[in-house]
């Protein structure tokens, strides 16, 4: 298993990256209908929660999905994961295409594949021991053999998260917040998962308790080999897990870069405007920072607005913003954008340099 | 010299299915005309009552056991309910973390926010109604007066934090109270609706007190803060110093452990070992003992008291720097 590469743009072009492609999703869309009537529900309208997303996720790899609410990163997180029926596209993971599978294929999948989720309190069953809640998993997928291996297996993940052998016959609600986002995560890799798919599963937790549950991530793939998915809207967090960032915006996605490469040089202006918006933890810092703060709000997923989604409120839009849409295009090695400013051929130049003298 | 607010060793218990709980214990705290002071600290540290003793909008469960609170040189803790609600609203106005729940959902929004006009100033509703509609639309709602007869779930979340804003400062009150305000929010909301309360407040010469447990909005907006854990102040100074110089090894573990915008990916951070406290069951001595990586033989007696180490800058700990 190739230890975990943090991808320094400098010295590692696109080939040198971790692995070979675990995850590849392809225009991935997932509308949702909006009914009205009783007797005789007709579609009034659809609201497209992600409306072609692709992207590629290596072996041992990081890749994050920041956006705010209703973006659509926690929907292709479930869809990824055939918890969401999909509308349209492809998920091939580690070669095999499973966006139509069901049934026992999906199930044979889906143990290779695993979730944590944000709410530590929502997810655990509060009548199960700890010893349950992370054995369910083997029983349900038959993955001992006998009573000694179901218990051997159990304690084996209750240390590898760093919790204590005797908190076994213990239920949920004897647990603070950090220890349970531990069970969570002994849970989801009882299986011995490849693929970890991680919604926003610090955001309920005390500053103190993230950085332990942190480590342990960065821990565990050090250790196991695993590939994170990781959602969430936190960009500190987000910066300091990943190797990959995309950043969504209405249902797409509007920029993917290395993660070091997206933070020192944003390209996309709402990419921009996210990371002025987000305060740091330096009152130095604060006081040289000029104050940017973006106009208005995200606009209805129902009715987005036409041409490049982000344009009512970008401000650098011009002429083709309003009616073309921005191609998904590589700017640079490893990094693409979703942006006029970068992809038309001509003006494009000019706004570019005008952008960077702003 | 004479503060807007003085909190004089307040402590607050709450009464619970564990038994009685010490919520807060011995807070002082001050803030000046114009200031904004952030309270800083995890869940459970006493932040959030601490706040609500103030106005005292404790509820049934919760008692001030002891304190004083002075504003603007009246004790407060001797008002008689009418005099409190004279002073809600009025003169300290408070905003909460959930604008979803702090609107009532059946009443309009040009209804809530003409209230505490109609209330405090006695005007008439056709006169209340239009104050409000002028503070929607300093709150920058689009469309403000159009919307007065709109009802709460035609807001977005952003927006419904705006309304809370311009209740708020509908009666031009000397001390908002925000309890935090943007946790809900999305961070490019949060940056809109903390710069228009930092503006409004400056304009309005308010003071502001800040409750949150996110660092990052604490070094953009505080003048001054002050670090609770367990019920207690365990560090109090200038944001400016207090990020330079943190002096209880709670502060410096905070700010270390915290991943950081402008820091290098895939390093390992820094943590404070341990679990948050409990407050049933405290340890002896300094909560923090347990976590502290500088415990020693001094911190388990009693609860170190908040020292002086400099005129602006106290510290709860005897064992360290």
């Amino acid at each position: 298993m190739p230890a975990p590469v943090s991808t320094m743009p400098e010295d590692a072009p696109a080939t040198a990256s971790p692995g070979e492609v675990l995850l590849n999703v392809e225009n991935l869309k997932v509308h949702f209908p909006v009914m009205s009537g009783v007797l005789r529900p007709r579609r009034i309208a659809t609201i497209q929660a992600v409306d072609g997303v692709s992207f590629d996720l290596r072996r041992g790899e990081t890749l994050s999905i920041v956006g705010e609410s209703g973006c659509g990163k926690s929907t292709t997180a479930l869809a990824v994961l055939r918890l969401q029926a999909l509308t349209s596209g492809r998920i091939v993971f580690d070669g095999e295409d499973i966006a139509g599978h069901g049934g026992r294929r999906l199930r044979t999948v889906r143990r290779r594949m695993q979730m944590v989720f944000q709410d530590p309190y929502g997810s655990l069953n509060p009548r199960m021991t700890l010893h349950e809640i992370i054995g369910e998993p083997l029983l349900v997928h038959g993955f001992a053999r006998d009573r000694a291996q179901y218990n051997a297996r159990i304690a084996e993940l209750i240390d590898l998260v760093g919790l204590l052998p005797d908190m076994a016959t213990r239920y949920p609600h004897e647990f603070s917040g950090g220890q349970r986002q531990r069970i969570g995560i002994a849970r989801a890799l009882a299986l011995e998962p490849d693929l970890l798919i991680c919604d926003e599963p610090v955001s309920a937790l005390d500053v103190s308790i993230q950085s332990q549950i942190l480590n342990l991530f960065l821990d565990l793939q050090e250790r196991l080999g695993l590939t994170y998915l990781f959602i969430s809207h936190n960009l500190s967090v987000v910066r300091h897990i990943s190797d990959r960032v995309a950043v969504m915006y209405l249902g797409r996605i509007v920029e993917i870069a290395p993660a070091d490469e997206l933070f020192a040089n944003p390209k996309h202006p709402y990419t921009q405007a996210l990371m002025a918006a987000a305060p740091v933890a330096d009152p130095g810092v604060e006081v040289a920072r000029p104050s940017a703060v973006m106009i208005g709000e995200v606009p209805s997923p129902r009715n987005p607005p036409s041409g490049c989604r982000f344009h009512p409120r970008c401000p650098h839009a011009f002429a083709p913003c309003s009616t073309i849409d921005p191609a998904f295009d590589l700017v640079g090695p490893t990094s693409r954008v979703a942006c006029h400013l970068y992809t038309t051929p001509t003006p494009s130049h000019d706004l570019v340099e005008a952008v960077k003298n702003a | 010299m004479t503060h807007l607010l003085q909190v004089e060793d307040l402590c607050v218990s709450f009464r619970t299915d564990r038994g009685i709980v010490r919520a807060v214990d011995g807070v002082s705290l001050h803030v000046a005309a114009g200031e904004t002071l952030a309270v800083v600290g995890e869940s459970g540290s006493g932040k959030s009552v601490t706040a609500l003793s103030i106005l005292r909008l404790l509820g049934d469960a919760g008692r001030i056991d002891s304190g004083r609170v002075l504003f603007e040189g009246e004790d407060l803790g001797l008002l008689n309910d009418a005099g409190i609600r004279a002073v809600r609203g009025n003169r300290i106005a408070m905003i909460f973390q959930e604008p979803m729940s702090s609107l009532n959902p059946v009443l309009t929004i040009g209804m809530q926010v003409a209230e505490p006009i109609r209330i405090h100033r006695r005007v008439s509703w056709k006169d209340a109604l239009d104050q409000a509609g002028a503070l929607l639309e300093r709150v920058s709602i689009p469309d403000a007066r159009s919307r007065l007869n709109d009802y709460p779930h035609r807001f977005s979340g952003g927006m419904r934090q705006r309304v809370m804003i311009a209740m708020a400062l509908a009666c031009q009150p000397k001390l908002i109270i925000a309890d935090e305000p943007t946790t809900a929010l999305d961070v490019t909301v949060q940056a809109q609706i903390l710069d228009l309360l930092r503006a409004l407040t400056r304009e309005l010469q308010s003071a502001l007190i800040l409750i949150t447990h996110d660092l990052g909005v604490v070094a953009r907006y505080a003048d001054r803060v002050a670090v609770m854990y367990a019920g207690r102040i365990v560090e109090t100074a200038p944001a400016v110093e207090l990020f330079a110089q943190p002096l209880h090894p709670y502060t410096r573990g905070l700010l270390e452990s915290a991943p950081q915008l402008n820091r290098k990916s895939h390093a390992r951070l820094s943590t404070i070992g341990g679990q948050p406290p409990n407050l049933a069951h405290l340890p002896r001595g300094c909560a923090f003992s347990p976590r502290c990586p500088f415990v020693g033989e001094p911190c388990l007696p009693a609860p170190p008291p908040l020292e002086w180490v400099s005129a602006t800058h106290a510290r709860a700990c005897v064992n360290y720097a």
